[in-house]
């Protein structure tokens, strides 16, 4: 199976719809339809399309052509540094390289993503169709190396196009629907949005480089009925709601978030400043081609008028997976753990890769994966997470999960972020070790008031050795918190 | 006339538009109809919808058959409705998620 099915019937079915609008640029399918053949003829030849730029009409040609072509699409974070970008080029084999011109140097050969769009209509123009390729390797995507040295994700045509045809209805959306496009070209959920828009039928408005009043805006000029946000932009965009009175957006009706863990003050907030808005919670991971459980409109208002904890609390859960997919959390054992106990959460389904270029697939013998998430799920399959497997902190042999923590803090009314990662202890090997932002205006409480607070809410085993304040803490420009960064700013004597 | 296919396999209607994508198929060769004539790779239309097998396929839709055995996704819609072996295949009634990303 081939991924370019997708712009293949939406090119079909619906050939002027507009596809995307990405500055001036405004692409009907049919023209991306056609602009992608060019591309597949560009790439021919075992060429990898390598994509190192910001969002922009290249992305979505380039990604389609490159699957007619039989070549893998490889889009790549336009923020690191040049050194790690060369490395990551070098890894790749024979490619065409489209960059952005303050990308460019002599020691590469590559093309700015405008060109590239005129030399796709160039190709395309004979209107002669190259040869469509069977399927295999659609998408790499390195991982954010927040945990280690970048790894090539693998996803193929069958995985993402199992995603597709499972969560998307085709032609599902209204002729007049627009999404907001905000996560850059070489996040998974970049990769997702061009593919469900265009399989939905759904008009893709992108904006390269987020701020608050940027989104508002083009939201506005663009008629944007939805938007898919990371944590961060959302609590960015309440914070520019609570200063301004609203948003004045009347077209807008649905926001998806997903990518890192929502704090509940901030999805809470936006619900009651967006009330017209219906909000959907997205888990997933690179390895599983996006979205693999959903906390849904109707969920959320459910937990947010409920009397019942257990109905109240599922606000801070993502959901249910999505049909077709399996999931099990299990302990230390492998069993399966019992209804609201944390273990290693496990999926298995067609969607699901699992697999690098340095390790193949990780998938054990019954098509299991490890999502390294740990979790637990509540009596109705509510799926709640509990951070990383990797963030446990193992104190004397105690696993001691940072967000049992963080959440005992998140209450306290001075506090506006808190976070609890692993130092470096002689005695227990890794104790606690605590990063505070207070809100602004606020008075830092004492330390000893924090770790008091910890102890009578969990147990004196969860109390930090280390306690320290800070004006901010450091995030990925996906809002992917830097624990590791925080573990050497608490190991550091200073 | 049998088809031989597997996963991936498209196949046209040579009564109407309709062009179907093989998701799941026993190993077996299969008649795989689209009103009431047999589906081929990328042949020229000829002729109309046989009365009885005129009901229409919708693209984007997933047709089954009744014990699920095999799954086709319709690419493009026609006038023609499609059978295996002749017996009727459905559509696979899909649950609506919100958009996600």
């Amino acid at each position: 199976m081939n991924l370019f099915l997708i712009l293949q019937m939406a090119a079909d079915a619906m050939p002027h719809r507009i596809a995307m609008v990405s500055g001036n640029d405004r692409l009907s399918f049919a023209d991306l339809h056609r602009l992608a053949t060019g591309a597949a003829h560009l790439a021919g030849h075992g060429r990898k399309i390598a994509y190192l730029a910001e969002n922009s009409a290249a992305a979505p040609v380039a990604l389609f052509g490159a699957a007619w072509a039989g070549a893998a699409y490889v889009p790549i974070n336009y923020r690191l540094a040049g050194e790690t970008t060369a490395a990551l080029l070098r890894r790749l084999g024979p490619h065409l390289l489209i960059a952005d011109p303050r990308q460019q140097d002599d020691s590469r050969e590559c093309i700015a993503p405008a060109a590239f769009i005129a030399a796709c209509a160039a190709a395309a123009a004979d209107g002669r169709e190259p040869a469509q390729a069977e399927g295999g390797i659609a998408v790499e995507l390195f991982t954010s190396g927040t945990t280690g040295p970048p790894k090539a994700a693998i996803l193929r045509h069958d995985n993402l196009l199992a995603y597709i045809l499972g969560a998307v209805e085709f032609m599902g959306a209204a002729e007049d629907e627009a999404t907001l496009v905000t996560v850059p070209p070489y996040h998974i959920a970049g990769i997702s949005a061009v593919l469900s828009s265009a399989y939905a039928g759904r008009r893709i408005v992108q904006l390269p480089s987020f701020t608050p009043e940027a989104w508002v805006r083009l939201a506005r000029e663009e008629q944007v009925t939805q938007a898919f946000v990371v944590p961060t932009m959302l609590q960015r965009i309440v914070a520019f709601a609570r200063q301004n009175g609203g948003l004045e957006l009347p077209r807008l009706s649905a926001i998806a978030y997903g990518g890192g863990k929502m704090p509940q003050s901030v999805i809470e907030a936006a619900m009651e400043l967006l009330p017209d808005v219906a909000f959907t919670n997205a888990y997933g991971l690179t390895e599983t081609s996006s979205t693999i459980a959903l906390l849904g409109p109707e969920d959320h208002r459910a937990a947010a008028t409920a009397t019942d904890p257990q109905v109240r609390r599922r606000i801070a859960s993502v959901g249910r997976p999505l049909p077709g997919l399996e999931i099990e959390v299990r302990g230390q054992d492998g069993a399966c753990v019992a209804v609201g106990e944390i273990g290693d959460l496990y999926v298995r389904g067609d969607q699901v890769s699992g697999e690098y270029h340095e390790t193949g697939s990780l998938c054990d013998a019954d098509g299991w994966f490890a999502t390294r998430d740990r979790a637990s799920c509540d009596a109705e399959g509510f799926l709640f997470l509990d951070g990383r497997a990797d963030d446990v902190i193992v104190k004397g042999g105690e696993n001691i999960s940072p967000g049992e923590i963080e959440d005992v803090l998140a209450a306290h009314p001075a506090i506006a972020e808190a976070a609890a990662v692993a130092i470096p202890d002689e005695e227990w090997g890794e104790a606690i070790g605590l990063a505070v932002v207070i809100h602004d205006g606020a008075m830092a409480p004492a330390t000893a008031e924090l770790a008091d607070l910890i102890r009578s809410n969990l147990r004196s085993s969860r109390v930090p050795s280390v306690i320290r304040y800070y004006p901010q803490l450091p995030y990925n420009e996906t809002g992917k918190l830097l624990r590791r960064e925080i573990s050497a700013m608490l190991a550091d004597p200073a | 006339m049998k088809n031989t296919v597997k996963a991936g396999t498209k196949l046209d209607s040579v009564v109407c538009e309709t062009q179907i994508m093989a998701l799941r198929v026993p190993e077996e060769d299969l008649d795989i109809c689209c009103g009431g004539s047999p589906m081929v790779t990328g042949g020229a239309k000829q002729g109309e919808p046989a009365a009885g097998f005129d009901t229409g396929t919708l693209a984007g839709k997933r047709y089954v058959d009744e014990a699920e055995t095999m799954e086709f996704l319709c690419t493009r819609g026609g006038a023609g409705s499609l059978t295996v072996n002749g017996v009727p295949l459905g559509q696979k009634q899909a649950k609506k998620l919100p958009s996600s990303d």
